[in-house]
């Protein structure tokens, strides 16, 4: 199987599970109920002429405001013509008018998204100039322009509806088909010979259609307000009932006789909400959610069947440690039920140490460290027998107390450094907020002392540093701006998760040989997080092999290296060689096409990769 | 920063240009005679022609776009067909109206729609987010004008806590100006907050995800200052949508206006579609876009100050 098969056997997954769509709205409550009632009141209006137990348009004015009766259930209206009969014939204008709208905003949204996203260009920027222009075109005026000059034509007034609905449409096609585009498939499809309209009727428009038909459920419930807006202006044929018409009745009579604008306004109503939740729900269908755990603390949150012992020793005393974990176990909450990822780990860092923790994607080891620092995402639980940190027992600790040794006993390095900053703040204000907030130091204080760890992590112009913006500055700077923010509160243990990874092979030594001088000045225990044996071999005392959850093995960094008990371990430590090698071509590569101008587009790109990351390791 | 607002003004002049040309010609085609509707059936073939010299429209066509352009260049508006009074002069009357219908519904939008969005991004899950979900789905597919009738029967026939209909001027009564603006204000709020505050609450969802939300986090900041991380980085999607409603309220408050009695210049739309007074209708969609473009000017400046990123670009 060549790359481009798996890739093209990967797509035909993603659309089997897309098609899945319309069966699961069959079987949510949130779709069937709105749905069936839906059909219902399109079978009403389709079959009004059989249903309507009277002439919509006949006038009894011996029957005028009569109240409900027998004759005429819903009562009648101010000429004595039979409301049920004109809310049943409403339904039917009021279907056919929605339909002429969407048929409109389909038939030319869909195709000019589809071609300005395929094709981009100077098609795309005046399509997206028209399609903005439109949007900030007040509708309605508009509208009473083509009313008034077309005497009122009903249908050319739903196409025009339909016109200002076009931008909603154009807007998704074109975004579903830039994203596709950019799909590694289309790529092997195109240089597997295939045309323009091929490819698009092929790929993209399998794309396109869940979105539009969310957004046409959307789009019926506004084409309808629109058009009862319209007839209750009393834009409209006087001899077609509509629902719209009836509420301006209803309305100038509401004083006296209420149930005539009840009637009308709850069709409309309900019509319009069943459409929204039958769009809500296929929305909600549609996005995958990531479920959510709820955290109790001191209370067991673990996956059934999750009793495996724990794995791992302490080396020191317990008040010999910075830091020491007994019998840590997480879990996730997966739309497949809680899954363990963690089975029982047991570790410790003494003051002073350097500990690494090494492991493929999965092994647990970055769940381990986010448990510590109680940082773990939102569907994410931990227990444990015993965290100790800088002497706190903290495994009954509330969230508050836990927060408390952020930044005062843990610093946390990250690993992917350009999405570690928030982008809409300078980094001044990012190194001085913790500074003044959590460790209450006067303004210029906190300025001094961010100048102070920027200077010490190598940032020869703090100044300018700090009055940049994250993506004014390289991954290089931004990553020995998060060690000075990790170090500024003089932390006791300092946790690094993959510090070097997203960093260049020049870089990385640079970062190591700082962390290690910080370590050692501030007499901080070091928990190094890495997949990679030469950080192990650089920098660390001890090591701590992790795979699937466990810890497979450990010891002192000289003899492991030399004898590695298990295969597992011999297998990283090879693989680190070799990786040493391909990583190095790697980066060779990443750097010319920085010098190329590539920057934004890699930095765009970087977060999205340390989210595989993160979902990688949840997943296993 | 000059350049990108002078970018963003031009864009916005062209906008105002092709629009205002557009519905000049989309008028003319549109209403072939106004004579007839300006007049009434009963008027004479030599009374329309009459009234047709009068307001110039036996001129041809290009003519008469000059002649309406280049004193819309100037700032005139032109005569009103229908009581051949300055254009200019009805629409500072009626504008305020509306403007203040529509600044006071913006205002409720923004309110609500980010208190809103921020709770049940932050909480997402939970049974306020799931309860507000629901309702909103409902509240924003309706119509203004429907929820206005059911404001209206409910708090202004049954309780008679707002005036049903009519408008007080603020200089006669501040107290009862804003309680004649308060049930259109919120019927042609409702669907703008729930908007907002979904696309709030997304944004919010997604920005939690964010890697530099845990590193803040990790430097011991509380859930509070870092939450104003998030909705900061958030805020422009809710910002973006608020702009958008903006336009939409305008075209909605024509139906509102409607109900309420409220002499706007939503009243005077449909007022001057039903006489085919085209020069009312031009000044009328000129003042709207102009509106339209000023908010979209402001989103873009508020979005700069936001994201450092599009101040730079």
């Amino acid at each position: 199987m060549t790359t481009t098969d798996i890739r093209v056997a990967f797509d035909r997954a993603k659309q089997r599970r897309r098609s899945g769509l319309f069966r699961r709205f069959l079987r949510h409550p949130g779709g069937y109920i709105p749905l069936g009632i839906f059909v219902l009141i399109v079978l009403v209006g389709v079959f009004a002429p059989l249903l309507a137990p009277m002439d919509p348009n006949f006038v009894d004015l011996a029957a005028a405001k009569a109240p409900p009766s027998a004759a005429h259930l819903l009562g009648a209206d101010s000429t004595g013509r039979d409301i049920l009969s004109r809310l049943i014939y409403g339904t039917r204008i009021t279907i056919w008018g929605a339909l002429i709208t969407i048929v409109t905003a389909v038939v030319i949204g869909v195709p000019s998204g589809v071609a300005a996203g395929y094709f981009r260009g100077p098609f795309d920027r005046v399509a997206m100039w028209v399609s903005d222009a439109l949007q900030s075109i007040p509708g309605m005026i508009i509208l009473l322009v083509v009313a008034a000059g077309s005497r009122n034509n009903f249908e050319l007034l739903m196409v025009t509806v339909g016109v200002f609905m076009v931008p909603g449409y154009f807007r998704i096609a074109r975004s579903q088909t830039l994203s596709v585009r950019e799909e590694p498939y289309i790529d092997a499809a195109r240089v597997s010979g295939l045309s323009d309209v091929q490819i698009i009727s092929r790929h993209v428009l399998k794309a396109v259609y869940p979105p539009v038909i969310i957004q046409t459920a959307l789009t019926a419930g506004m084409a309808m307000g629109m058009q009862a807006g319209l007839q209750f202006l009393g834009i409209g044929d006087s001899n077609v009932p509509s629902w719209g018409a009836m509420m301006l009745e209803g309305f100038r009579l509401m004083l006296t006789y209420p149930l005539m604008l009840l009637w009308p306004s709850v069709a409309l109503g309900l019509t319009i909400a069943v459409l929204a939740i039958m769009g809500s729900t296929l929305a909600e269908l549609a996005q995958v959610r990531t479920p959510r755990l709820r955290r109790r603390r001191g209370a067991a949150a673990v996956a059934v069947g999750a009793t495996a012992p724990a794995t791992g020793t302490v080396r020191h005393t317990a008040e010999g440690s910075a830091l020491r974990v007994e019998n840590l176990r997480v879990s996730h909450a997966t739309p497949s039920g809680v899954v363990e990822v963690v089975h029982g780990v047991t570790l410790d860092v003494a003051a002073g140490e350097v500990v690494g923790i090494v492991g493929e994607s999965g092994s647990g080891k970055s769940q381990t460290v986010f448990s510590v620092l109680d940082l773990l995402p939102a569907s994410g639980a931990s227990t444990a027998d015993s965290i100790r940190i800088a002497g706190h027992d903290v495994v009954t600790a509330t969230p508050k107390q836990r927060q408390a040794l952020l930044g005062r006993e843990l610093g946390y390095v990250p690993q992917e450094p350009m999405s570690n900053l928030d982008p809409s703040y300078t980094i001044g204000h990012q190194l001085v907020e913790p500074l003044r907030r959590v460790h209450g130091m006067s303004g210029p204080k906190a300025k001094a002392r961010a100048r102070e760890v920027l200077l010490r992590v190598g940032l020869t112009d703090p100044d300018r540093i700090m009055r940049s913006y994250p993506h004014q500055v390289s991954g290089g700077m931004a990553q020995r701006v998060l060690i000075a923010g990790a170090i500024s509160g003089r932390p006791t243990i300092l946790v690094a998760d993959e510090p070097t990874t997203a960093l260049d092979v020049t870089v990385q030594a640079e970062v190591l040989e700082l962390l290690r001088e910080l370590q050692q000045e501030y007499g901080m225990a070091l928990l190094i997080v890495t997949h990679n044996f030469g950080v192990v071999a650089d920098i660390c005392d001890r090591v701590i092999v992790m795979r699937g959850g466990e810890i497979v093995e450990q010891g002192d960094v000289d003899p492991l290296f030399a004898h590695p008990q298990q295969p597992y371990t011999r297998e990283l430590i090879a693989a680190s060689l070799d990786d040493a090698l391909g990583r190095a071509e790697l980066e060779a590569g990443r750097r010319s096409v920085l010098d190329s101008g590539g920057r934004s587009a890699l930095d765009a790109a970087d977060p999205a990769a340390g989210a595989t990351t993160n979902t990688t390791e949840v997943r296993a | 920063m000059l350049l990108f607002t002078a970018k963003r003004l031009l864009s916005g002049v062209v906008l105002l240009v092709v629009v205002s040309v557009a519905t000049f010609f989309l008028a003319h085609l549109a209403i072939k005679d106004p004579t007839a509707a300006l007049l009434g059936t009963t008027a004479s073939p030599a009374q329309q022609a009459a009234l047709a010299t009068k307001i110039g429209i036996d001129r041809p066509l290009l003519v008469q776009f000059w002649d309406w352009f280049s004193h819309l260049v100037t700032g005139d508006f032109g005569t009103s067909w229908r009581n051949f009074q300055p254009v200019g002069a009805q629409l500072a009357i009626k504008v305020p109206v509306t403007l203040s219908v529509v600044t006071f519904a913006t205002l409720i939008t923004a309110v609500l729609g980010i208190a809103f969005g921020m709770i049940t991004g932050l909480r997402s899950g939970t049974w306020f987010d799931r309860v507000l979900k629901g309702v909103s789905v409902v509240l924003f597919a309706l119509p203004g004008f429907w929820v206005s009738l059911v404001l209206v029967l409910w708090f202004a026939v049954q309780l008679k806590w707002f005036p049903a209909v009519g408008y007080v001027q603020p200089s006669q009564s501040f107290d009862g100006w804003i309680r004649s603006l308060t049930l259109p204000a919120i019927s042609l709020a409702l669907g703008g907050v729930v908007a907002v505050s979904e696309q709030l609450r997304n944004a919010v969802i997604a920005q939690s995800r964010q890697d530099w939300v845990r590193t803040l986090r990790s430097r011991g900041l509380s859930p509070a200052r870092v939450n104003l991380h998030i909705l900061r980085n958030a805020s422009p999607a809710a910002l973006t949508v608020i702009a958008l409603m903006f336009v939409g309220l305008l075209s909605g408050a024509i139906v509102v206006e409607q109900i309420f009695s409220l002499p706007g210049i939503g009243m005077l739309t449909n007022q001057s579609s039903q006489n085919g007074d085209i020069p009312m209708l031009l000044g009328i969609t000129v003042v709207s876009i102009v509106f339209v473009v000023i908010i979209n000017l402001l989103l873009d400046f508020v979005l700069g100050w936001i994201n450092p990123k599009v101040r730079v670009a």
